[in-house]
Order: structure tokens, then C-alpha cells, then sequence
């Protein structure tokens, strides 16, 4: 690499990136970072367009013209709930991206270095597991395949076997002849080995699986710089794969899960005969009688401060909209309304916060996981609608299920709790929630958005 | 090649330290947000592009740049679209 005007320019962008993700520091500055992140990509895509004579090709204004027009569409067309089905997609077309430039590299030049052929090697790869990994991923969210883990029989042989075989076809690059044929057949094998990295993780999963790809779309591209001898490529791939990295940690964290479970496929498997002994007392236990003597309503008029724990189940009965309602109600009755957000509500980070946005629903009354714990004690009713692990103190007794150990919104703890659920079924977890039959719970089964647009019509 | 590594560590560690301090409330926008900057690889095609000796090459990189910028546009306008409904509650802050 050459300290060329180019070379110059684009390190100091690098300096715009890093500060454009400052600036995400909090919702005031966010979108500022957004744009000066989109205009720093702008600036260098043309400083590159320049430097290598590109500007008067008819191919590269086609697909730049086709695939921002793509980028429009899909971007004004997405409904806010499908935003992890379009991350996910995205990230794939990033690796695919990735993989492209590197199978240009490997298979069309003849630049020999040892340098060129591993890093290329290793970005088709990783380019490839993000591409087929994020398909994948994608169909799930979007219920085109089973949101269930599908386990094949060997799936973790199959699985070795795949890495064994990119290694020795890598080898052989390095080695020997660096036909274009060998690249294909090194893309073929990584991309089988993301289907079937992905196929086994479950749905609830996905936080941690879109992390992770988002993760891996940055590497590919950091490891496609080393390629083409590109220094904003390198740093910019470097920064998104370690904010990847992150989220992935934070996302396993909140589930109380290693990395290492959630790929190998294990959230309702596994510990069969101890989750068994979970499930039965509970359930012959459930079905409690309804506690009256006084309506949700009174109730609700009584108290002066409520927090508001939503769930995935609010955001699929689509009833943001209806708790926006019911917030704004309770709001003209000058009660003090909170919600409490779990990490990993939703089905990507920080899903819910932007589904309450989008319902118009003020960030500054949405609370992180631990500054929620701490006010329950003071709360005189918490309404949960659609949630149901995140709010399950068996979490914290349930030895061998899937969700023993995780972190919860201690709901429990306020003086009356009412829950909006679809039905007394277990959360997606499997595990009976204990919640359901204490005295302080009241259980309101049924679609949330009805049941929550009748309580703010009688308010 | 030893300056490349430097600006891949050095910036691996600023970007862990910067996205860090992120609030979880920004978490799906960051991630839109990354999943942008992610499409830089477009960078890649372009230098492929224009140092291509085979028409192969050139098909490669076209294919490329077109993947990229679907990613780049469409992640950029996306998170645009989310960051200004967190942006437009600001004025009508009403509890104390």
C-alpha cells in the first residue's frame, strides 16, 4: 500500500465513521450519525470511483443505478415489524457482496501473494456463511420456514465435515493453482455450511443469530480489504464485525445462553427429564379462578404509578397501537406510565423500543431491564401484554430449562400485576409460568388488543 | 501488509469501545445502521472493477457493486426511517 492522496483521504474518513457511530450514542444525535455515516460512504465510493477510472463504465452506473433503486424500494416498503427480516437480508447481500470481490480476485488475477490468496480465501468464505446464513435467517422471520430448530441426523458430523473441507480447499489455493473452479467450489461448500449453521437456531434465538451475522458481514468485508489492499475497507469491516461482536455478547447475556449453545440449536432441546418435572406441578396447578371484587378498571383508577412490560405477542396481535391508546388515557387520568423493556424482546436488539416508537409511544418513558427492576417495588400495577419468559420468576428456580438463570423484569414484586396473554400456554421456552398463580396476577386471556382496547374504553 | 493489520486492530478496538456505550434503545437502528456501513464492501468491487484484466472480472464486480448498494441505500434510508420516529418525540415530553 502507498501513502497515495487516496490513501490519505480515506484514512481520514475513517475518523468520520468511527465518529458517525459516536453520535448513536443517544436518540438526540442518532440520526445525525446516520447521515454523516451515509455521507462518509458517499464521499468514498466516489473518491474510489475517481482514483481507479471507473467513472465512464456503463456496468458499474447500471448495477449502482438497479441496486439503489432495489435499496429504495425496500427500504420505504418494510413495515417497522419486518425490520428483522430486512437487517437480515441486508446482511446477506453484504456477504454476498463480499464473496463476489474476492471470487473476482482469486479466480480472475494473477496476483499469486500469499497475502491475496488466504485473505480472499477466507472472505469468500465468511461472505458465503453470512450470505446463506442471513437467507436463512431471514425465511425464518418471515415464517417461510420453521421458526422451530431443524436438526438433521448428524448435524454436528455434517457440520465438522464442511469446516474441514474449506480448510483443505484453502490449503490447496494457497498450495497450488487458483482456478476459478476451486473458488466455486469453496463457495458452494461455505455457502451449505451457513444453511446448516443457521437452520437448528430457533426463533427466539434470532437476537443473537442476526448479531452474530451482522457480525460476520463486517469481518467478510474487513477480510476483503486485506484483498484488494484497501485501508477504509479493512477499518470499517473491523468496526461493524466488532459491533456485531457486541450485540451478540449482550444478546447472550440477557438470555442468560453461551454463544456456543444458541448455534448448536439448544433451546427447547436438550434437558428433557428436568424440564418434565417443571412442567407437571405447574399445570395441574394452573387455571386459577378469576379474582374479583374489584375491575381492572377501578383498579387502574386507584393507582398512580404503572409500568407497562411488552412483549413479542404485542407486536404480533399488532396492539402497540391500542397500548398507545391505552397510555395516552392513562395519561389524561395524570397516572405515571412507564414500560419496561427485556434485551431480548423482539426478535432482533432493541425491537421493542422501536415498535413503541413507531406507535408514538416517547423514548424517554421506555426503561431498560435494570432501571425497571428497581421501581417495581413502588408500582401499584404492572400490565404484561404478550410477554411471558422474560416475566417468568421460574427463571430463577427452574433448574435445567431453557430459561433457568436468565435475567427477568422482577414483575412480581408490584402490588398487582395484570397479564395480557393469547393463552395460559407456556412461553416459547416451554416452561409453565409461575406467575399465573399467585394472588397478586390477574390473568386476562385472549387477544391483547381487543382486551386492551375495551379497558381503555371504559377508562 | 503490517500497516493494514495496525488499522484492522486499532480499529477493532475503537469501534468495540464506541458501540459499547450504545443504550439498548438504539440497538435495532445501530444494527441497521452497521448493517449499512457493512455494504462499504462496494469499495472492494470498485477497486476490482477498475484494476480487471478479464471480462470475468468485470462481471464479478458489476454483480458486486450491485449487492452492495442495495445494502448500502437501503440500510441507510432504513435507519433514517426509525431514528426519526425516536427523534420526533422530543417537544411533546410530558411527565416531569
Amino acid at each position: 500500500m502507498t501513502f497515495s492522496v487516496y490513501n490519505i483521504l480515506v484514512t481520514v474518513f475513517i475518523v468520520g465513521f468511527l465518529y458517525s457511530l459516536k453520535l448513536m450514542n443517544s436518540p438526540v444525535t442518532a440520526a445525525r450519525g446516520n447521515l454523516l455515516g451515509g455521507l462518509c460512504i458517499l464521499s468514498v465510493v466516489a473518491a474510489t470511483i475517481l482514483e481507479y477510472g471507473v467513472i465512464s463504465r456503463g456496468t458499474l452506473w447500471i448495477s449502482m443505478g438497479a441496486g439503489g433503486a432495489v435499496g429504495l424500494i425496500l427500504a420505504l416498503k418494510t413495515a417497522i415489524i419486518r425490520m428483522p427480516q430486512l437487517v437480515a437480508l441486508l446482511n446477506g447481500l453484504g456477504g454476498g457482496a463480499s464473496t463476489l470481490t474476492a471470487f473476482a480476485v482469486l479466480g480472475y488475477t494473477h496476483d499469486g501473494t500469499y497475502t491475496t490468496v488466504v485473505t480472499a480465501g477466507l472472505a469468500i468464505i465468511i461472505g458465503s456463511v453470512t450470505f446463506s446464513g442471513s437467507m436463512i435467517a431471514a425465511a425464518k422471520l418471515e415464517h417461510k420456514i420453521s421458526q422451530k430448530p431443524i436438526v438433521f441426523t448428524g448435524h454436528n458430523a455434517i457440520g465438522y465435515l464442511l469446516v474441514i473441507l474449506m480448510g483443505a480447499i484453502l490449503t490447496f489455493l494457497t498450495l497450488t493453482s487458483h482456478h476459478p473452479y476451486v473458488s466455486i467450489l469453496l463457495i458452494a461448500v461455505a455457502l451449505t455450511f451457513g444453511i446448516i449453521f443457521t437452520i437448528r437456531i430457533g426463533g427466539a434465538d434470532m437476537p443473537v443469530t442476526i448479531s452474530l451475522l451482522n457480525s460476520l458481514s463486517g469481518l467478510a468485508a474487513s477480510v476483503a480489504g486485506f484483498t484488494v489492499r484497501n485501508p477504509i475497507l479493512i477499518a470499517v469491516g473491523a468496526v461493524v464485525g466488532a459491533g456485531g461482536f457486541i450485540l451478540t455478547q449482550i444478546m447472550c447475556r440477557a438470555m442468560n445462553r453461551t454463544l456456543y449453545n444458541v448455534v448448536m440449536g439448544r433451546t427447547t432441546v436438550a434437558s428433557g427429564k428436568k424440564r418434565q418435572e417443571y412442567l407437571t406441578p405447574a399445570s395441574t396447578s394452573a387455571r386459577m379462578p378469576e379474582k374479583t371484587g374489584e375491575s381492572d378498571v377501578d383498579l387502574l383508577r386507584k393507582s398512580a404509578c404503572i409500568i407497562i412490560v411488552p412483549g413479542y405477542g404485542m407486536a404480533l396481535s399488532q396492539a402497540q397501537h391500542a397500548v398507545k391508546a391505552l397510555y395516552d388515557a392513562l395519561l389524561a387520568m395524570e397516572k405515571d406510565v412507564q414500560f419496561a423493556i427485556h434485551p431480548v424482546a423482539g426478535r432482533m436488539p432493541g425491537h421493542m423500543n422501536v415498535l413503541l416508537a413507531e406507535a408514538d409511544i416517547p423514548y424517554d418513558r421506555l426503561l431498560e431491564m435494570d432501571d425497571a427492576n428497581k421501581l417495581f417495588k413502588n408500582t401499584d400495577v404492572v400490565l404484561v401484554v404478550g410477554a411471558n419468559d422474560v416475566v417468568n420468576p421460574a427463571a430463577a428456580t427452574a433448574e435445567g430449562t431453557p430459561i433457568y438463570g436468565m435475567p427477568i423484569l422482577t414483575v412480581a414484586e408490584a402490588k398487582r400485576v395484570i397479564i395480557f396473554n393469547l393463552d395460559e400456554k407456556p412461553g416459547y421456552a416451554g416452561v409453565e409460568n409461575s406467575l399465573y398463580g399467585m394472588d397478586t396476577v390477574t390473568l386476562r386471556l385472549g387477544d391483547a388488543k381487543e382486551q386492551i382496547q375495551k379497558l381503555t374504553k371504559a377508562l | 501488509m503490517w500497516f493494514m493489520a495496525l488499522i484492522f486492530v486499532v480499529t477493532l478496538a475503537a469501534g468495540y469501545r464506541i458501540i459499547r456505550n450504545i443504550p439498548s434503545l438504539l440497538h435495532t437502528p445501530l444494527m441497521s445502521g452497521m448493517n449499512a456501513l457493512s455494504g462499504v464492501t462496494v469499495v472492494g468491487a470498485l477497486v476490482v472493477m477498475g484494476t480487471a484484466i478479464v471480462h470475468e472480472s468485470s462481471i464479478l464486480a458489476a454483480a458486486a457493486v450491485f449487492l452492495a448498494t442495495v445494502n448500502i441505500v437501503a440500510g441507510f434510508l432504513v435507519t433514517h426511517r426509525m431514528l426519526r420516529m425516536f427523534k420526533k418525540k422530543k417537544p411533546n415530553k410530558r411527565q416531569p
